[in-house]
């Protein structure tokens, strides 16, 4: 039943757009919100009919070879939450009607794509879905069409692009000497074909390709710009799940079962997560917009999620998906605070704010929850994935590079407790006493990651068995 | 390097027609036969079709344009040198061995009956590209 989560999607964006749009508003929004509602259901309670019952119907129509495991569970959780997150915050951010039904149907096909690229187990069709979700994204980008806008998903589109034809020019390679694309078959041809030239230029033009899609330095150009200029729900879903989906975790998935990590890889993806976690620290201090400054903390986050997977130990990996999942809640909770400021105030600029807390104090409380879990402060979900990061980083002997997780993680503290004081704390600037707390759609938003980052952090150990 | 874009157009239905020329000499008339339709021949019908809606450039736009268009191929022969050069210092090995070739399989079988879920993202793929005409080219109601 496990293809349930691609084709069900598949068959609502058809049945959905036959209503009429009056209708479509709420009939979009309740089965997108049951869809998404349902999949964290089905990750949390592991239903045996759902996991292990398969389909003969559907088999017999439809053939999906797919594999799940605890690496897929957990992208598919963070995918049902961050599916349900932004169609809140598309509620409260898109008044207008035909706007709010198209993005929800961009987010029908952005969600069929995420499913299917974290199931499938065949490198072309990985390729296929994650181009599905970069083509979604591209048109949330843009939906605005202001100049910004346009800019913004113009520069993701040519940079996309560049990492598609490298993707696919290295699946071209892989096929030519593996003969076959599944996932298991690549890994042995590989193994067979040994160390060659073509071998590494195919290694090195997917990793490349998948360096832009997640937004890494040097590949991080388009990232600030596509995310401060999309429309806040289509922010929320970039930062939130998108570049997890289609880069990190397709490079968590292919590094650890396909190419295989050798030293070179390790020192790659180690260099390249401690340059991202600096340049994106440094970066981020020097911000004025809400978003951009969200933007580049993002680049510097991810950049853990390299360094633990490139350190390659068991616990190292474990670190890097968790704090995936854990960037994932944060972040995704700090981009709903920048689209309650923006709904209210109608500026993302950083120096016009001051004070909200006193007229915002939900999203003031769950700014400062958000800052402080991607800060690794104790005792929040945050803490733990850094501090496991960290130690596996040091257990394994890489001194330097845990001593600059560590340093970035003060820098991390810096610029968000700037951000605290010029946006929500200080005095309450004038012309905004008639602010007020955004609508239900982000209160509630906002409180559901406020409590998944707090209870996952404080019940960790409960949470995460241990062996 | 023309300033036209219907040459340009015209230029790379002109490449997808030799490429599937030598797709077809190396024996996969099928995907030859996909390349000509659909590169060669419906991707050029769209693109002509697109710039036939757009303006001209004004003619001090078009001596611009005209003076500017090799800028951007200056580096391209610094670039061909250094590949040469990087290839001449690491001679790659080209003798790798290849997977044996497989028994001929029907493309029908292999599309309609192996790689359903392609054809799934192919069907997306078109949808998402009509949600994109939809929300960016469309003006509202008035």
């Amino acid at each position: 039943m496990v293809p349930m989560l691609v084709i069900v999607p598949f068959f609502s964006i058809i049945i959905l757009n036959l209503f009429p749009r009056k209708l479509m508003q709420y009939t979009s929004f309740i089965c997108l919100g049951f869809m998404s509602l349902a999949q964290v259901y089905l990750v949390l309670a592991r239903p045996g009919w759902f996991w292990y019952k398969k389909s003969e119907l559907w088999d017999s129509l439809f053939t999906f070879r797919y594999s799940v495991d605890e690496i897929t569970l957990v992208l598919l959780l963070c995918i049902g939450i961050v599916v349900f997150i932004s169609l809140l915050a598309a509620r409260a951010m898109i008044p207008d009607v035909r706007q709010r039904v198209n993005f929800k149907n961009l987010l029908l096909v952005s969600l069929i794509g995420m499913n299917a690229t974290v199931l499938v187990k065949d490198i072309f069709s990985l390729y296929v879905f994650i181009e599905i979700t970069a083509v979604s994204s591209y048109i949330m980008i843009a939906m605005n069409k202001n100049e910004t806008a346009l800019e913004g998903a113009f520069k993701y589109l040519i940079l996309s692009a560049i990492a598609t034809i490298m993707m696919l020019a290295s699946v071209s390679l892989i096929l030519l000497l593996t003969g076959n694309t599944s996932f298991a078959a690549v890994s042995t041809g590989l193994g067979v074909a040994g160390q060659s030239f073509f071998v590494r230029i195919a290694i090195g033009l997917f990793l490349c390709g998948l360096f832009i899609k997640s937004g890494l330095v040097p590949f991080h150009a388009w990232l600030p710009d596509a995310y401060s200029a999309a429309p806040a729900p289509a922010s929320i879903l970039l930062a939130g799940i998108v570049t997890k989906v289609s880069g990190v975790y397709v490079l968590i998935r292919l590094v650890t079962s396909v190419f295989g990590l050798d030293p070179s890889m390790q020192g790659l993806l180690m260099f390249i997560g401690a340059i991202s976690i600096l340049v994106g620290a440094i970066a981020a201090l020097t911000q004025t917009d809400f978003k951009r400054m969200l933007a580049y903390s993002s680049i510097s986050q991810v950049g853990y999620i390299i360094l633990g997977l490139g350190c390659g130990t068991p616990l190292a990996i474990f670190g890097a998906v968790f704090h995936l999942f854990n960037h994932a809640m944060f972040k995704s909770l700090l981009f709903v605070n920048a689209a309650s400021v923006e709904k209210e105030l109608g500026t993302t600029d950083m120096d016009k704010m001051g004070g909200l807390a006193q007229k915002m104090p939900v999203a003031g409380i769950s700014s400062v929850v958000g800052l402080l879990s991607t800060a690794g402060i104790p005792p929040l979900s945050g803490f733990w994935s850094k501090f496991i990061i960290i130690l596996a980083l040091w257990q394994s002997g890489r001194f330097g590079y845990a001593t600059i997780a560590v340093l970035a993680s003060l820098l991390t503290l810096a610029y968000f407790l700037s951000m605290q004081r010029k946006v929500f704390f200080g005095k309450l600037r004038g012309g905004f006493e008639n602010v007020r707390e955004s609508s239900i759609g982000l209160i509630i938003s906002q409180l559901i990651l406020v409590a998944i980052t707090v209870g996952l952090g404080i019940f960790f150990p409960l949470v995460i068995p241990w062996r | 390097m023309t300033t036209r874009l219907v040459r340009s157009v015209a230029g790379l239905a002109l490449v997808s027609a030799v490429i599937s020329v030598l797709i077809f000499r190396l024996n996969s008339p099928l995907a030859a036969v996909f390349e000509l339709s659909v590169c060669a021949g419906l991707i050029s019908v769209i693109f002509v079709t697109t710039i036939s809606f757009t303006q001209r450039l004004t003619p001090e736009r078009l001596e611009e344009r005209r003076k500017q268009r090799f800028d951007k191929y200056l580096y391209l022969p610094i670039i061909l040198l250094a590949v040469g050069i990087l290839l001449l210092i690491f001679k790659p090995r080209m003798d790798f061995p290849l997977p044996p070739v497989p028994k001929e399989q029907d493309a029908r079988n292999i599309i309609w009956h192996l790689r359903h879920i392609d054809l799934l993202g192919q069907i997306l793929v078109i949808l998402a590209g009509v949600f994109g005409v939809v929300i960016l080219f469309k003006e509202p109601r008035k």
